[in-house]
């Protein structure tokens, strides 16, 4: 199979889901609503004390990417769950990494676009300071995002054809993604806070080998997940 | 499949008290090197009587590592070989991984308390303790939750792997991030009073393990034999089922 040939068939089912999301919006919507709604959430239960939340922000606003974010995922192949949908997906020709690859770039795509709104909302809500360090920021929210949605397309994968779906994903994904979540805050922290003890680098470099190991890991193992 | 052995060796009554007569030699032996470790140890001049939750703490965690060691082979070999004796092995392993984990944590918690002043502190090794405990509980979860034979042994391997992948990662991320535990007890960093009731508190605490594995791999042998049953029932196309 030449490259070219693999680089389409990512593309065209990247772009299947991305088109039947802008169709019906419906989990966009329902996304970004509840980014918004924990970002208030979080800011409720820390109290009115300006000091406090600032002090909170970083960690708040991840945890707020990971839990709404993580409610794509198993959308993204309840898509194909009815009428034996995925298993006509399966039969097309080609490797199955091509729809993995697919769904990955899909579901990357609509959380960096959730992310587009919700970074700017806890911007104003938390009183963050994100225009002067915005390179810094998105290269963060990037590296960590990647992260985040291999290991959320995979676990879905499972999860979305098993009863208990929504119970089974967060409890598969959210352990795996405690380094992420530690790397992720510390590296955000060390660019809009400043980093005295200069440990935004390793944090970066943390970020980065937690990507490259998982999406090894999940290309390698995503045939046995699929496969029959 | 399994066929190369027949369900007659797993139902077989006589090594039923062969059975009875390795859990009595077992707890003999556990009985034996804790009362060893006991009488042996002097009081430790910080800690005095306490330090002895070590001849269970420390043998509990090594052994639950060494379960997790066993997950992770038997699942590569599961997806090498696609034999289900692997995917069960890996599967008894887990659950015996998440009694030694949590048996790990409780007892450290414990300890912790009149040591440290708290029952819990954000530690590294505690931390990345309790999402070990998480991953593989995910693990067990998984299992529960996929009815299919053959597809729940393809997804847990799966699981098992990339579980066993982010331990390092984990324990990375969360020392970067905090330090406090005292480094680790092994023969090599505890008072030489100490270290022989540790050694042999940890082989006890390993026959303990190998015994707890193969009691649950036999269980998860027998559950097979029905579900293999219906299966071939399914695939013989009898309408019983249907």
């Amino acid at each position: 199979m030449g490259v070219r040939e693999a680089v389409s068939r990512v593309l065209a089912v990247a772009w299947k889901d991305l088109l039947t999301e802008r169709r019906t919006k419906a989990g966009f919507n329902g996304v970004v609503f509840m980014s918004a709604t924990t970002l208030l959430m979080f800011g409720f239960a820390l109290g009115p004390d300006p000091a406090a939340i600032r002090a909170a922000a970083v960690g708040m606003l991840w945890l707020t990417v990971l839990l709404s974010g993580a409610l794509a995922f198993n959308r993204s192949y309840e898509l194909e769950a009815e009428a034996g949908a995925f298993d006509a997906l399966l039969m097309y020709p080609g490797g199955r990494w091509a729809i993995f690859a697919g769904k990955l770039l899909a579901n990357l795509a609509f959380v960096l676009l959730v992310e587009a709104i919700t970074v700017p909302l806890a911007a104003v809500l938390y009183d963050l300071p994100v225009l002067a360090p915005l390179p810094g920021l998105i290269t963060v929210l990037l590296l960590g995002t990647v992260g985040f949605v291999t290991l959320g397309t995979y676990y879905a994968a499972m999860a979305s054809r098993v009863r208990a779906r929504e119970v089974l994903l967060p409890l598969l994904l959210f352990p795996m993604l405690v380094p992420l979540l530690v790397a992720a805050v510390g590296a955000t922290k060390a660019v809009l806070v400043g980093d005295p003890m200069g440990h935004g680098a390793g944090w970066i470099k943390l970020i980065a080998a937690f990507d490259i190991i998982f999406l090894v890991g999940t290309f390698m193992t995503f045939e046995y997940v699929v496969g029959e | 499949m399994v066929e190369s052995e027949s369900p007659d060796r797993v139902t077989d009554v006589s090594t039923e008290s062969a059975r009875v007569v390795w859990v009595f030699v077992i707890l003999a032996i556990l009985a034996a090197t804790q009362a060893f470790g006991f009488l042996t140890s002097p009081p430790d001049r910080d800690m005095g009587h306490l330090q002895k939750i070590m001849y269970v703490h420390v043998p509990a965690a090594w052994n639950a590592f060494l379960a997790f060691v066993v997950v992770l082979a038997a699942s590569v070999l599961y997806l090498w070989k696609r034999d289900d004796r692997y995917d069960l092995l890996a599967a008894s392993a887990a659950e015996v991984a998440a009694v030694l984990t949590a048996l790990t944590i409780a007892l450290g918690s414990i300890w912790g308390r009149p040591t440290w002043g708290v029952w819990w502190t954000w530690d590294p090794r505690l931390t990345s303790t309790a999402i070990l405990l998480i991953i593989i509980v995910g693990y067990l979860a998984l299992r529960g939750f996929v009815d299919e034979p053959e597809r729940r042994a393809r997804w847990s391997a799966a699981v098992g792997i990339l579980g066993a992948l982010n331990v390092p990662i984990v324990y990375m991320s969360v020392r970067w991030w905090r330090t406090l535990h005292q480094p680790q007890s092994s023969p090599s960093t505890v008072d030489p009073a100490y270290a022989w009731g540790l050694r042999l508190n940890a082989i006890a605490f390993l026959l303990v393990m190998i015994y707890l594995v193969r009691a649950r791999y036999r269980a998860a042998r027998l559950e097979r034999i029905p579900e293999m049953a219906a299966e071939r029932e399914a695939l013989s196309g009898s309408v019983k089922n249907v």
